[in-house]
């Protein structure tokens, strides 16, 4: 008899199951809206030209050692990683109080975290800590968090269905009713799987409160550049917190901006207040590393580093988001119009106002039902679809489909 | 996680009068003790002396003293980073599957039985540390569920001082020693291994090196095998089989990784921690693997659902770039042959030194026995020095060697080997 006789099957993540499906799917016209990753309008993976350039550099390098990297990673791409989401000027970074940790991936970088807080925040012992997350939110941000331990993990207000955007009040209210020093997990920009961000002035808002009320800032940045096309951008919630004189996290992700999705390419950056709390910090974390992955690997983080710590490169990346950011642009105003034209019941002005990868369309489970069912469209029970499933060939069908949806079905 | 001890003063709930904005977070977080590797290392890289020698590094170096990276290596790479076929796609949590499937071929042999009968689950892991996480937590959460089982799981005494932590962090607490490496012997005492062994409780998970033993070089028989293998089937002991160099032993896949083989000719069921960093020269690429051999094939299909559960909030999914490499010389017979060449080249090289230091110790009469360095095989080997003389050979003779006398036969070459030798007889023939 195996010891393991009574494992049960785990439930399947919805957004593989939902890709399983689509590709199970004969029908020609099938559309798959629902994994986050771009797609070119060809609908084919993209690998940005940079990065194409800096690999064959990597390659042809002999310079390069071969060794393990350090268990917190390679330095000048941890260094550049904090940069880029900090800024050039940063004066926390001039303060010497900023470090990172290379990590495999955003999750990876999140884990880390996670992992530390639930040692060392507050207390020593932090499984009870309150952890909020947005509601809704990334699905495994929950896994996260709970595998690091904490047993307290709370949904925060943040989309209000019936006017399809941000509840500003609902989230502030939340602020201010959590525990002192709970930890919230905020979206820097380009929210997932919703799509709205707050503005800055809501930011300003949001980070009052938290400031007050000694709340821990943990941001998960997952698609900086990605989002408005713009770094400076994209990263402006990150700056204005850190020029409050917040101590922070962030999980950074260089998956989807750099097209580096199988490279695990993830930076954990950390905001002390000074750099003697900074050098404690980044020792546990390497103890957590250590009995986790232990020397993360260095293919993604050399083409990253290599990228970023050049001038002509750096722009030249800039340039490939852009080029990626635009496209999703364009797919957000063509639905927009096209759901318009076709005089699609509801207002659709959601679409260009969201931000980033997704969208929360509005549609109801039973019409995103039909969508796969009928119309062979693939979305998220959410409502959530990936513009980037979305090309100028198969736009039509995609916003043909939503009519019917929405007009059919209740 | 054992925790340190706080005092009034660590606790932080304090309301300081910071008007611009928090106390420090994180001033109750203690620098961490430094594992004596790290302090070695750092020891090392602080000393300013021309002849300073490192024995105490992980990677096979070459004659020339850097890490070694394979030709055939480069030439993949080359290859692979010009493939138009290679898509920046998501690669699914448990891994490339060509990747496990020959990882999984390598370790067990083709036409393992428990390959054929579909009961062997591998999952690709960034590097051989994650593999031993994902093998521990696996087995906390899920290993005879209904017993909750909470430990005990038993190290080799020595072994690789980050097992322990990882072990731990994975939320078990419970770790005990068994008596392995016998400093007079030179060589494992099987005798009392048998002993620790038969009173573990059972369903204990015992961690066992299949091939070139981490940090001492000593192995266990085949004959050896056969002794132990009864007695966890006896004792119901879960063995977690350890081959993080498979290949750089004998020079022969199959033969480095006969005891996982033989353990799942038994029918047993068991672990295996696997990584291909050694003997690819991967170092940087995080190559790793867990092998599942399962009982039944029942039971596949649950285990690997819970397994990529608990991949998804670790890491999410491997890196792919060193797996590609991997799998492209595992699956091509022409490739397979250039990389054993190779491989054979960096086994004989390490045996030669071996054999080439016991002369010297030979003939400068060093006191205590050096036969055990040629019965070693492998880039590790404990020299039987005491804490002392490891200390004296680090601070007056400018030498490193792993804490517990254990070095890295790789780092010794034409250049050095002298001074190591003069080194080592010095550390055991002044008074200290």
């Amino acid at each position: 008899m195996s010891l393991f006789s009574d494992v049960p099957q785990a439930p399947p993540v919805a957004v593989f199951k939902l890709t399983a499906d689509f590709r199970e799917d004969t029908h020609p016209q099938k559309v798959n809206l629902g994994v986050g990753a771009y797609r070119t309008d060809d609908c084919q993976p993209w690998v940005l030209p940079v990065v194409k350039k800096v690999e064959r550099l990597i390659v042809e390098d002999e310079s390069l050692n071969h060794e393990y990297l350090p268990i917190l990673g390679l330095p000048e791409f941890r260094s550049a990683a904090s940069k880029v989401a900090l800024g050039d000027d940063s004066p926390a970074i001039k303060e010497n109080r900023v470090g990172g940790v290379q990590a495999l991936g955003g999750t990876g970088a999140l884990r880390i975290g996670a992992e530390f807080l639930r040692r060392w925040y507050n207390s020593v012992n932090n499984t009870a800590t309150p952890v909020y997350v947005s509601a809704p939110t990334w699905e495994n941000h929950n896994g996260v968090f709970a595998d690091a331990g904490f047993k307290d993990i709370r949904p925060y207000h943040y989309w209000d269905a019936a006017k399809r955007g941000l509840d500003l009040a609902g989230f502030l209210d939340d602020l201010e009713k959590a525990p002192e020093y709970s930890i919230f997990v905020l979206h820097a920009c380009a929210h997932n799987p919703t799509g709205t961000d707050p503005t800055q002035e809501e930011w300003k808002q949001i980070a009052e409160v938290m400031k007050r009320r000694k709340l821990y800032v943990f941001f998960d940045s997952a698609y900086q550049g990605f989002a408005s096309g713009s770094l400076e951008k994209d990263a402006w919630a990150i700056r204005f917190f850190v020029s409050e004189g917040f101590e922070l996290f962030i999980a950074q992700s260089f998956s989807k901006n750099f097209g580096l999705y199988n490279e695990r390419v993830g930076n954990l950056t950390v905001v002390s207040k000074d750099n003697e709390n900074l050098t404690r910090v980044l020792s546990q974390m390497e103890k957590i590393v250590r009995t986790t992955w232990s020397n993360p690997p260095s293919q993604g983080a050399r083409i990253v580093s290599k990228t970023l710590n050049c001038p002509e490169l750096f722009e030249e990346w800039k340039g490939n988001v852009k080029t990626m950011a635009d496209r999703v642009l364009l797919m957000r105003d063509q639905l927009k119009a096209k759901l318009q034209a076709l005089g699609t019941p509801g207002t659709w002005d959601h679409i260009t106002q969201q931000i980033g990868m997704f969208s929360f369309t509005g549609l109801t489970p039973k019409q995103v039902e039909y969508m796969i069912k009928e119309k062979h469209v693939y979305l998220m029970a959410s409502g959530r679809i990936n513009m980037c499933g979305l090309t100028s060939k198969n736009i039509d069908y995609v916003a043909q489909s939503i009519h019917e949806a929405v007009t059919k079905v209740q | 996680m054992s925790r340190p001890g706080s005092s009034p003063d660590e606790k932080g709930v304090s309301q300081n009068g910071d008007p611009g904005g928090h106390r420090p977070v994180f001033t109750n977080t203690l620098n961490a003790a430094v594992s004596p590797e790290t302090r070695l290392l750092s020891a090392f890289a602080r000393d300013t002396q021309a002849r300073k020698v490192d024995l105490a590094g992980r990677e096979y170096y070459s004659e020339e003293g850097r890490p070694f990276e394979l030709r055939l290596v480069g030439k993949i790479k080359q290859q692979l980073s010009t493939d138009p076929t290679l898509h920046p796609e998501y690669p699914s949590s448990l891994g490339l599957r060509e990747f496990t499937r020959k990882a999984t071929e390598v370790a067990l042999g083709k036409h393992s039985r428990a390959i054929v009968e579909n009961r062997v689950l591998g999952v690709q892991t960034p590097g051989f540390t994650a593999a031993v996480r994902l093998g521990a937590e696996l087995l906390r959460c899920w290993y005879d569920p209904s017993a909750c089982w909470c430990g005990p799981v038993y190290l080799s005494s020595p072994c690789d001082d980050s097992l322990t932590g990882i072990f731990q962090a994975a939320g078990i607490q419970e770790i005990r020693e068994y008596y392995y490496w016998d400093d007079k012997q030179r060589g494992i005492c099987l005798e009392r291994l048998l002993e620790d062994l038969e009173s573990a409780p059972e369903h204990s998970v015992v961690v066992l090196s299949a091939s070139a033993h981490y940090p001492t070089g000593a192995d266990l028989s085949q004959s050896q095998w056969a002794v132990i293998t009864r007695l966890i089937t006896r004792r119901r002991l879960f063995p977690f089989l350890l081959l993080p160099t498979q290949a750089l032993c004998c020079g022969d896949m199959e033969r480095d990784a006969w005891p996982v083989q033989h353990c799942a000719s038994l029918g047993m069921e068991l672990l295996c921690a696997q990584s291909f960093s050694h003997c690819f020269g991967l170092y940087g690429e995080a190559v790793g693997h867990l092998l599942c051999v399962l009982k039944q094939n029942s039971v596949l299909l649950p285990v690997r659902s819970q397994a990529d559960k608990i991949v998804r909030s670790l890491w999410a999914r491997p890196s792919v770039g060193g797996a590609h490499v991997v799998t492209t010389v595992l699956s091509n017979s022409a490739h397979l042959v250039e990389w054993q060449g190779e491989v054979k080249h960096i086994v004989e090289r390490c045996m030669l030194i071996r054999a080439i230091l016991r002369e010297k110790m030979r003939l400068l009469g060093t006191p205590g026995r050096w036969d055990h360095l040629t019965q070693q095989g492998g880039l590790f080997c404990c020299t039987g020095l005491n804490g002392e003389q490891v200390e004296f050979l680090s601070n007056r003779r400018r030498v490193y060697l792993l804490p517990g006398g254990c070095l890295n036969v790789s780092a010794i070459n034409c250049r050095n080997l002298d001074y190591i030798a003069e080194s080592i007889h010095l550390a055991l023939t002044s008074s200290l």
